[in-house]
């Protein structure tokens, strides 16, 4: 593992951003989503990222997860450059380290919410059962539901279940809230949270909630495509003590 | 376990997608349906001519001549190569049956009494063969005997030499030899005036006075024996005895129409089908790559879980293997029950005894092939183009092009176009490629009902051609023998006879360095007003004072141009052989002829002038009198009425080529509707979520539809005009194919405003209905589960 950890001392850093920027469009409709982005986040700690809407928070994420390429920079996995390798080493990237959820869930219409999760766990290296997965969110009753018979906080609580069932090296989760109560908003945080303290999982999540923020290592924040401040939690607060 | 879940969601999206798949499947399944179909019946054809052939021993030397002793047998068996003769008395005789009003033509045929000819063998399908003993007693053809009702007890009476007997009918039968029955000097067959009689040898030697002697030969040869020797030596043998050239079974009527026939089924069934099956590719390729289009985002979410372009392209080669094998097991048995039904239509047709259908396995294959290397083609491009992309890019719904708002016009049109028509042109606008192609395919249709139409167009044009204006008479009548000129004026007294003008009709060969064509030379008159040479392009031409005028077809057969010299050598008389200059080619749909002048011919031929046959302008009122009177003239051998020949030939080409025409129309039909069906309901799987999202924000349900069908009406419009060029691209594509121009048949390149018209308008319809469907899936639009759910 590369590791020059510059700040936080004892860790080094799973995923390294460097000068990334992503511009969308050219000319007269250009928009400059990131400019020069860098970051490091360290093995196993919880970051939250806070900002205004269309603040580029999705656009770094997909970027850090493989999902998009950035127009400059670059990102460093466990020492290599991301952006160097092919679509195939980008494929195994997130086929066996990564795990993603979505700000719109995008799960299959034609699979239930087991089958749903399935989809991920049949490739990974060393997943859980869907089933368990699925419990861990609290949907094991709901397991053989299509996603048009769930409420849309069911729906993202699978995305959730999807996204750590293959116990994931990184998981990316962009607004997995967004959708729920405060109580089942909870239950999801602390789901997030075992998996990232159980599996030393680098765990980054997108919120528009601040109260979120007390539960990471650190807050970065993010405005007009720049980092504008990162914060440092003297301690997490446990999930379920947080309230909104 | 990996891909499971997959395969799963691979069934259900075939389950959801089955309208679709169906629609896909249908457009696969016709091309190779076609293309079997066709295939196979020619395959059939060609397997039943030859066992036919091989059963009932048809001759592979035939020769006729005036009269010549029996005694020549042996010397002809002698010929090396030769291992079967068969001497005949042959002649052609004028038939009347009682309840027919006009004249018949019949075929006397000699077989020995009470047992099958060695050669030639009769398949006899009622009744008995004639006894020994019994001068009166005769077996006929069996599509004769079926065409007047006639069983195997009632009786007919004939011509035969210049005695009208009383004859007697024990049996009905099939031969080789007339598998085409052709009257002399007809187009195509005709069933009804014209019989086969075959009869007792002893009472057709006594009726002609052929005792110990012969006019016809056939004779069959030793396996691989080649017959253009036997044919030198037999000529040879037979030249004093007013043989008018021995021919191969290549060249023997029956056997000559029956080649052609196959030729040209043989090259409509690669030609067509090859189009067809081509369309049919291009159809199935676009809707294919539109329909996986709509999985983009599917295809991204499954790259961004890490499933590898391999892994996903496999996935949707599954999902399209799948609906093209159920095209192809479609298309099969289609294809093959289709063929058996054709076979049988054309061996209805064409009097075959026995048929086999027994279809080898290359059509089947071609067909799959074609098909499925087109489909994971198309499947291979549209995932790629999916794959290639960052997940999260796949995901989103595609990007329009960047939208150039045009200065000045845009507010206006936004003033006077409302809003779901602007949605609709924006639609077809920011996607060209995709509504050009949707376009094309709609056009790929047409073009394909119009190349099946046309068929009608141009059989009628032919005809409008050939018998309208090439052979304006309305009765040709034919002599036993060459009459002197005299008979015209004999001709023009029978009542009816309005005009009457000579013709000549003088067997030859023809040939060119080595090149020969057995035919006729046909001599006019100058000033003939009947019989013209009437170009297809530049009209009636004049009979030149020399030369011959040759059709196209056989200048090209020839190898000839005007200007060059062809050897005319004479079948008959003294078999002269000359050297003519060709003085004109004229283009012509039907048919080798080779026309001369009379007068130059007579002089040719060093005769005093001769006919073989009049032409005549009649009174239609009078024709039942005129037809009284030459049922009872044993001079007359030959009684061709015009509208006979227009009506047999429109009946028998029609039950002939359009056998195929016929499902092939049904085809192209069936196509264009499932390529409609097919664009509108992929138009609804891309909007249905934006059409339930506008319904929500108030629109009407007929808005939504308006916005559903009116982006495919626009396209089908846009569509119409380039389907009909298409459509005559292909038509001349076809007529040009050299394997469809025989020398039988060309087809003009004649397409009705009505062909197009009704090519266009079934589109238009096609649509309509396809969009009567689309109706009730607008109506019933799932919005809250639209609104619930993101894909
Ligand atoms: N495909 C695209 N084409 C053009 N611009 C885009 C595209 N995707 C995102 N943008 C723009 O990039 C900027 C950053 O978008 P991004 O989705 O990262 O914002 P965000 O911080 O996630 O916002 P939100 O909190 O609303 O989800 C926005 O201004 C957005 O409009
Ligand atoms: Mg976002």
């Amino acid at each position: 593992m590369g590791s020059d950890g510059e700040t936080a001392g004892d860790r080094s850093a799973a995923l390294r951003a460097v000068g990334l920027s992503k511009i969308y469009g050219s000319g007269e409709v250009e928009v400059r989503a990131l400019s020069d982005v860098a970051l490091d986040l360290y093995a196993g700690e919880m970051v939250v990222l806070l900002g205004a809407s269309g603040s580029g928070k999705s656009t770094l994420l997909n970027i850090l997860g493989g999902l998009d390429t950035p127009t400059t920079g670059s990102v460093l996995f466990e020492g290599q450059d991301l952006t160097a390798s092919d679509d195939a080493g980008l494929t195994r990237f997130r086929r066996d380290y990564v795990g993603f959820v979505f700000q719109f869930y995008n799960l299959i219409a034609s699979l239930t919410a087991r089958e749903n999760v399935a989809l991920v766990t049949e490739i990974a290296p060393d997943p859980m059962d869907p089933e368990e997965a699925l419990a861990v969110v609290g949907l094991e009753e709901r397991m053989d539901h299509f996603p048009a018979q769930l409420s849309g906080g069911e729906q993202q609580r699978v995305a959730i279940a999807r996204a750590i069932a293959k116990r994931p090296k990184i998981l990316l989760c962009d607004e997995p809230t967004g959708a729920l109560d405060s109580k089942t908003g909870i239950i999801v945080l602390e789901a997030l949270e075992s998996v990232n303290r159980e599996l030393q999982t680098t765990t980054a999540i997108i919120t528009h909630n601040s109260v979120t923020a007390a539960m990471a290592d650190r807050v970065i924040y993010l405005a007009d495509g720049r980092i504008s401040r990162i914060d440092r939690n003297a301690s997490r607060k446990a999930a379920r003590t947080l309230a909104w | 376990m990996v891909g499971r879940a997959l395969d799963r969601k691979l069934l259900r999206d075939l389950w959801r997608l089955r309208a679709q798949v169906a629609s896909i499947a249908f457009v696969i399944a016709s091309g190779i349906a076609l293309l079997v179909m066709s295939l196979s019946a020619v395959e059939a054809l060609r397997e039943s001519a030859d066992a036919y052939y091989e059963r009932c021993r048809f001759g592979n030397v035939f020769a006729s001549v005036k009269r010549a002793p029996l005694y020549l047998q042996r010397r002809i068996e002698e010929i090396p190569g030769v291992q079967s003769v068969q001497l005949r008395i042959g002649a052609q005789a004028v038939l009347d049956l009682e309840g027919f009003a006009e004249p018949l033509m019949g075929r006397l045929v000699s077989v020995p009494e009470g047992e099958q000819p060695i050669l030639n063998r009769l398949v006899l399908r009622s009744g008995r063969f004639v006894a020994a003993g019994r001068t009166n007693e005769v077996v006929v053809n069996e599509s004769f005997a079926q065409a007047h009702g006639l069983q195997p007890g009632d009786s007919i009476s004939a011509v035969i030499n210049d005695r009208k007997r009383e004859l007697r009918i024990v049996g009905t039968a099939m031969s080789p030899e007339f598998i085409y029955v052709l009257p002399p000097f007809a187009l195509v067959p005709d069933k009804a005036r014209f019989g086969i009689l075959w009869m007792g040898r002893k009472a057709l030697e006594a009726a002609y006075g052929q005792e110990g002697s012969f006019n016809d030969l056939s004779l069959t040869v030793l396996r691989d024996a080649d017959t253009r020797p036997i044919i030198r030596q037999l000529d040879a043998l037979l030249e004093p005895y007013g043989s008018t050239g021995a021919i191969d079974r290549r060249d023997h009527l029956s056997a000559w129409f029956v080649t052609n026939e196959l030729k040209q089924n043989e090259a409509t069934a690669r030609i067509l089908p090859t189009i067809f099956l081509l369309v049919a590719a291009f159809l199935t390729n676009a809707v294919l790559s539109r329909l996986i289009a709509t999985e983009r985002s599917e295809i991204g979410l499954l790259k961004a879980f890490g499933y590898s372009s391999a892994q996903v392209g496999a996935h949707y080669a599954k999902l399209v293997v799948a609906i093209v094998l159920l095209g192809i097991a479609l298309g099969w048995v289609l294809g093959a029950v289709l063929g058996r039904i054709s076979t049988g239509l054309y061996a209805e047709n064409l009097n075959f005894a026995l048929l086999i259908y027994r279809p080898g396995p290359s059509s089947f294959l071609i067909g799959a092939l074609v098909s499925l290397a087109v489909a994971l083609g198309a499947t291979f491009r549209a995932v790629r183009g999916a794959a290639l992309l960052p997940p999260i890019v796949a995901m989103r719904p595609p990007a329009p092009p960047v939208f150039r708002r045009r200065r000045g016009g845009g507010g206006r049109l936004r003033s006077w176009i409302d809003e779901p028509t602007r949605i609709l042109i924006r639609q077809i606008l920011r996607w060209p490629r995709r509504s050009a192609v949707t376009a094309l395919s709609f056009a790929g249709a047409v073009g394909l009902m119009i190349l099946s139409l046309q068929f009608t167009d141009a059989i009628d044009a032919l005809a409008a051609t050939h018998f309208g204006e090439a052979l304006r008479e309305d009765l040709a009548l034919g002599f036993v023998d060459p009459k002197s000129t005299t008979v015209l004026s004999d001709v023009e007294r029978l009542p009816g006879v309005l005009a009457a003008e000579p013709m000549r009709f003088v067997a030859a060969d023809l040939s060119s360095g080595y090149r020969t064509h057995r035919g006729a030379v046909i001599g006019v008159g100058a000033d003939s007003r009947m019989t013209r040479i009437f170009d297809v392009e530049r009209g009636p031409l004049p009979v030149p004072p020399s030369g011959l005028v040759l059709s196209e077809s056989l200048a090209d057969k020839l190898g000839v141009r005007v200007g060059d010299d062809v050897w005319v050598r004479v079948l008959e008389g003294e078999r002269l052989l000359r050297s003519v200059q060709v003085a004109n080619v004229f283009g012509s749909y039907i048919g080798t002829a080779a026309y001369m002048d009379i007068v130059a011919l007579n002089r040719m031929l060093g005769d005093r002038p001769m006919v073989e046959y009049v032409n005549a302008l009649i009174d239609e009122d009078r024709l039942p009198a005129l037809m009284a009177r030459l049922k009872n003239l044993p001079a007359v051998s030959t009684v061709a009425l015009k509208h006979v020949a227009v009506a047999s030939f429109h009946e028998i080409v029609a039950a002939s080529l359009m056998v195929f025409v016929g499902f092939f129309s049904a085809f192209s039909f069936a196509l264009g509707f499932g390529v409609t069906y097919n664009a509108q309901r992929i138009a609804l799987s891309e909007r249905g979520r934006e059409l339930a999202t506008l319904r929500v924000l108030g629109f009407s349900r007929h808005d939504a539809l308006y916005i559903l069908l009116g982006e495919t009406l626009l396209l089908v419009c846009v569509a119409l005009p380039i389907g009909c060029v298409v459509g005559w691209v292909l038509t001349a594509i076809f007529v040009n194919a050299s394997g469809f121009q025989t020398e039988m048949m060309r087809l003009p390149l004649e397409i009705q405003a009505s062909t197009y018209g009704l090519s266009v308008l079934f589109l238009l319809l096609a649509s309509l209905v396809s969009g009567a469907a689309m109706k009730r899936q607008v109506d019933h639009l799932d919005l809250i589960s639209v609104l619930k759910t993101r894909e």
